[in-house]
C-alpha cells in the first residue's frame, strides 16, 4: 500500500539539441588534441575563458569533466587513486576524481562519445582562484605531470563591497597573461576579437538568466536538477553562437510550459531553494524523490553562478574582472545572506536546503551558522543535507531521504 | 476500532496498538535484524497478543523508522521525526526540545506549544553518540548492554572520553584501560560522551524531553544529563516506543479521530 510509484521526470524537449552541441564541442576538441591544432587551453569554470577564446584556443573545463565523473557515478573508482598519491579524501572530489581518472587513463568522454580515447591534451592550464585554492592545486598537478605551463589569476575572497583596487588587480593579472598566451597560441591578441567574444558570452549569459527566471512562475517549469544539466553550454560553450542559439530554444520551450501552466513537478505544493553544490551521482534519485513529495526545487545559487551580467564589450577587461569577482562564491557572509534573501522573495520559496558537501568547504554555506540566521530572519525553515559533489561515500541516501521527507512533513503541518 | 504504529528502527522494531481514547492496549519490541518485513510482522503479532485484540483493519496502520517502506501491511508511512514529535507532545503538551537517541541516529526536534515541529536535526553520517556507539564500546569492554546503567551509577570519577568517532573512542578506551581506569568510570565516561554529542547538535533551550532505547535502558544517563544542564529532563513512561506511539496517534487522526 505504501509502495512508492516511480515518478516520471518530465523530459525537456531541447535536451536533444543540447546533446548535439555538446557532442560537437567534445569532438572538435578531440580532433584538435589529435592534430595539435588549434591549441587547447584548460580553464577553470569561472576562469578567463573569453580571453582564451579570443586568442584562438579551444577550451576544456576540468570541472565539467569532474561533474561528468560524478554524474556517471564513476568518481568513486578514481578518488582512491588520487588519495594513494597523497591527495587527501578531504579535498575537492572533482580534483581527486579527475586526477585519479587521468592516472587510470579513463574518462566518461570515451564512453559517451565513440572514438574519443581521452581528455584533450592541454597546451596551457589557466585558473582563477575565485572559486577556491583547489583549482590551482589541481592544475599544478597536471602542470608537473604533463610539463605544461599553469598560469593563473589570484582573486580576493570573502569580500563584501567590490572596490576599484580589487578589480584593477584582476585586470592587471589578466593582461599579464597575454604575452605567454600569445606565445603558446601563436596568435596575436586582438582587442576587437576579444570584444566580440565578450559580446557573445554576454548574450549567452543574459539568455541563461532568463531561462532560470522562468522558474519565478508557479508552477515552476524546470527543476534545479534539470538546471544543473542544462547549464552545460553556459559553462563550456559560452562565447559561442551555439550556446546562444541553444538557450533561445530552451527559453522558448520553458516559456511555453509557463503559458500552459505546466510545472516540472506535477501538483507543486512547495518550492525550495538549493544552496551549494549538486550531488552529481544522485540527481535522478533526488529529482524523483521531490516529484513524489510534490515539492519543487526551483532556484539555486549554483545554477546562478554562471550569470555574468557585468560583461560589457566596451570595457572588456574591467567588466570581465567585475563579472568574475562579483559571483556569490567570492563574497562574504553578509552578501551571501542578502543574496539568498532576495532569491527567496523573488522565487516565493518555502524552505531552503543547504548541501554540506564534505569536500567543498568553499561552496558549503551552512558551516558558519547561515541556515539558523536565515531561518530566524526569513521565517522559513532550512535543512542541511550532508553529502558531497562527487564522493558518494560521504552521502547516506537513507539519512538524506528521511531528512527531506521530514522537512516536507514539517512544511505540510505548518 | 484500534490504531497501530510500527516503528522499524535500525536496532529494534516497535509496535503499539491504541484505542480511540489514545490508550495503549499493547506494545512489543523486537530486534530489527536483517529482514525488516518479517520483524514488523512478528512485532505486530506480539503486540496484538499483548493487547488481546486482533487488528483486522489494515487501513489504520502507520509505519515509521528506517524500515518504514518495508512494512507492507501499513497503510501510510511517516518519518520517525514527525512520529517522535507527535508521541512526545502527547505526554508533554507544551513547547519543548526533544532529544531522541536511537540505535543508529540521534535526533533533536523542537516542538512549539501547539505541537507543531519548528525544526529538527539529525546526527551526521556517523553513529557516534547513539545506541550503536554504546554497543560497540560495551562489546570492546565485554560487558552486557543491560549492565551499563548499573556500572555507570557505581562510578565516582569523571573521566573525559571523546565523542567524535566510535572507532577512535574505542581506541581511546584502550589507552584508559592501560592507564588503569576502572570499568565503571569508563562506562560513565562513555555516557558523558553521548551527552556531549547531543550538546554539540543544539543549544537545547527550554524544556527538554528525552526518548529512545538508550534512555529507556540507561536512566542514569538522563540523571547525568540533568546535572549537566542543571534542569529537569522529562522522559515519557515508555521512552523506547515514542515513535511507534506517535505513528499510532497519526493513524487515529487519519481515521478521523480526535486531533491527537
Amino acid at each position: 500500500m505504501n509502495e512508492e510509484k516511480k515518478p516520471a521526470i518530465k523530459k525537456i524537449q531541447a535536451t536533444g539539441h543540447m546533446r548535439k552541441i555538446m557532442a560537437d564541442y567534445f569532438y572538435e576538441m578531440d580532433r584538435a588534441s589529435k592534430e595539435g591544432s588549434p591549441k587547447i587551453a584548460w580553464c577553470t569554470s569561472v576562469g578567463p575563458a573569453e580571453l582564451l577564446l579570443s586568442l584562438g584556443f579551444l577550451v576544456h573545463y576540468p570541472e565539467n569533466h569532474g561533474a561528468m565523473l560524478g554524474s556517471t557515478r564513476t568518481a568513486n573508482d578514481y578518488i582512491p587513486v588520487a588519495n594513494a598519491i597523497g591527495y587527501s579524501p578531504d579535498i575537492c572530489s572533482y580534483l581527486t576524481s579527475d586526477v585519479g581518472a587521468f592516472i587510470k587513463k579513463e574518462t566518461p568522454l570515451s564512453r559517451a562519445y565513440e572514438g574519443i580515447e581521452g581528455v584533450p591534451k592541454p597546451d596551457v592550464l589557466v585558473y582563477n582562484t575565485n572559486q577556491c585554492r583547489d583549482v590551482q592545486d589541481w592544475f599544478s598537478w597536471y602542470s608537473r605531470e604533463l610539463n605544461v605551463p599553469a598560469l593563473g589569476i589570484s582573486t580576493y575572497r570573502n569580500i563584501g563591497e567590490i572596490t576599484k583596487e580589487h578589480l584593477d588587480s584582476i585586470v592587471h593579472q589578466m593582461k599579464a597573461l597575454i604575452p605567454r598566451l600569445e606565445e603558446i597560441s601563436g596568435n596575436k591578441f586582438d582587442i576587437d576579437r576579444f570584444r566580440e567574444v565578450v559580446t557573445v558570452s554576454k548574450e549567452c549569459t543574459v539568455l541563461w538568466k532568463k531561462v532560470l527566471e522562468t522558474n519565478t512562475a508557479t508552477p515552476a517549469p524546470m527543476s534545479f536538477f534539470d538546471g544543473t544539466i542544462h547549464m552545460g553550454p553556459a559553462v563550456v560553450l559560452r562565447g559561442s553562437s551555439q550556446a546562444v542559439e541553444y538557450y533561445q530554444v530552451l527559453l522558448k520551450e520553458l516559456e511555453e510550459r509557463v503559458a500552459n501552466n505546466e510545472g516540472a513537478v506535477e501538483g507543486e505544493k512547495f518550492r525550495l531553494y538549493w544552496e551549494g553544490m549538486p550531488i552529481w551521482g544522485k540527481l535522478r534519485a533526488l529529482a524523483e524523490l521531490f516529484i513524489n513529495l510534490k515539492t519543487a526545487v526551483i532556484a539555486s545559487t549554483y545554477c546562478n553562478s554562471w550569470i555574468f551580467e557585468s560583461f560589457d564589450p566596451d570595457d572588456p577587461f574591467m567588466t570581465m574582472a567585475k563579472a568574475y569577482t562579483e559571483i556569490f562564491i567570492v563574497r562574504n557572509e553578509d552578501f551571501k545572506e542578502k543574496y539568498i534573501e532576495e532569491m527567496v522573495d523573488k522565487y516565493k520559496i518555502d524552505g531552503i536546503l543547504f548541501h554540506d558537501a564534505k569536500t567543498c568547504p568553499n561552496n558549503s554555506n551552512n558551516r558558519y551558522g547561515m541556515p539558523e540566521r536565515l531561518e530566524k530572519k526569513l521565517g522559513i525553515p532550512a535543512l542541511t543535507i550532508n553529502g558531497d559533489l562527487n564522493d558518494l561515500r560521504c552521502y547516506s541516501e537513507e539519512q538524506a531521504q528521511t531528512n527531506i521527507e521530514a522537512f516536507v512533513e514539517q512544511l505540510e503541518a505548518k | 476500532m484500534y490504531f497501530v504504529g510500527i516503528d522499524v528502527g535500525a536496532s529494534t522494531t516497535k509496535s503499539v496498538i491504541i484505542d480511540e481514547n489514545k490508550e495503549i492496549l499493547g506494545y512489543a519490541i523486537n530486534n530489527s535484524g536483517a529482514d525488516f518485513e518479517a520483524a514488523a510482522e512478528s512485532v505486530f503479532k506480539k503486540s496484538q497478543e499483548k493487547a488481546k485484540k486482533r487488528v483486522a483493519d489494515k487501513s489504520c496502520v502507520i509505519a515509521t523508522g528506517y524500515g518504514r517502506r518495508n512494512v507492507k501491511f501499513a497503510n501510510q508511512i511517516k518519518t520517525e521525526i514527525s512520529c517522535h514529535a507527535k508521541g512526545s507532545f502527547f505526554y508533554f503538551s507544551q513547547a519543548h526540545t526533544l532529544i531522541d537517541i536511537g540505535g543508529q541516529d540521534s535526533k533533536i526536534i523542537r516542538v512549539d506549544d501547539s505541537g507543531k515541529r519548528r525544526s529538527f536535526k539529525m546526527n551526521r553520517k556517523c553513529a557516534a553518540g547513539t545506541g550503536a556507539f554504546l554497543e560497540e564500546i560495551a562489546n570492546r569492554l565485554k560487558i552486557k548492554m543491560e549492565k551499563l546503567n548499573e556500572l555507570a551509577a557505581r562510578s565516582e570519577k569523571d573521566i573525559q572520553i571523546g565523542a567524535y568517532c566510535t572507532v577512535f573512542t574505542a581506541t581511546e578506551i584502550l589507552t584508559k584501560i592501560r592507564e588503569g581506569v576502572k570499568v565503571p568510570d569508563l562506562v560513565r565516561g562513555i555516557f558523558g560522551s553521548v551527552i556531549k554529542r547531543a550538546l554539540e547538535m543544539d543549544p537545547l533551550e527550554g524544556d527538554i524531553v528525552m526518548t529512545g532505547g538508550v534512555v529507556a535502558y540507561n536512566p542514569f544517563l538522563v540523571s547525568m544529563f540533568e546535572k549537566k544542564l542543571e534542569r529537569k529532563i522529562y522522559v515519557p513512561p515508555l521512552p523506547q516506543i515514542t515513535g511507534a506511539f506517535g505513528a499510532a496517534l497519526y493513524a487515529l487522526e487519519a481515521k478521523g479521530g480526535r486531533n491527537a
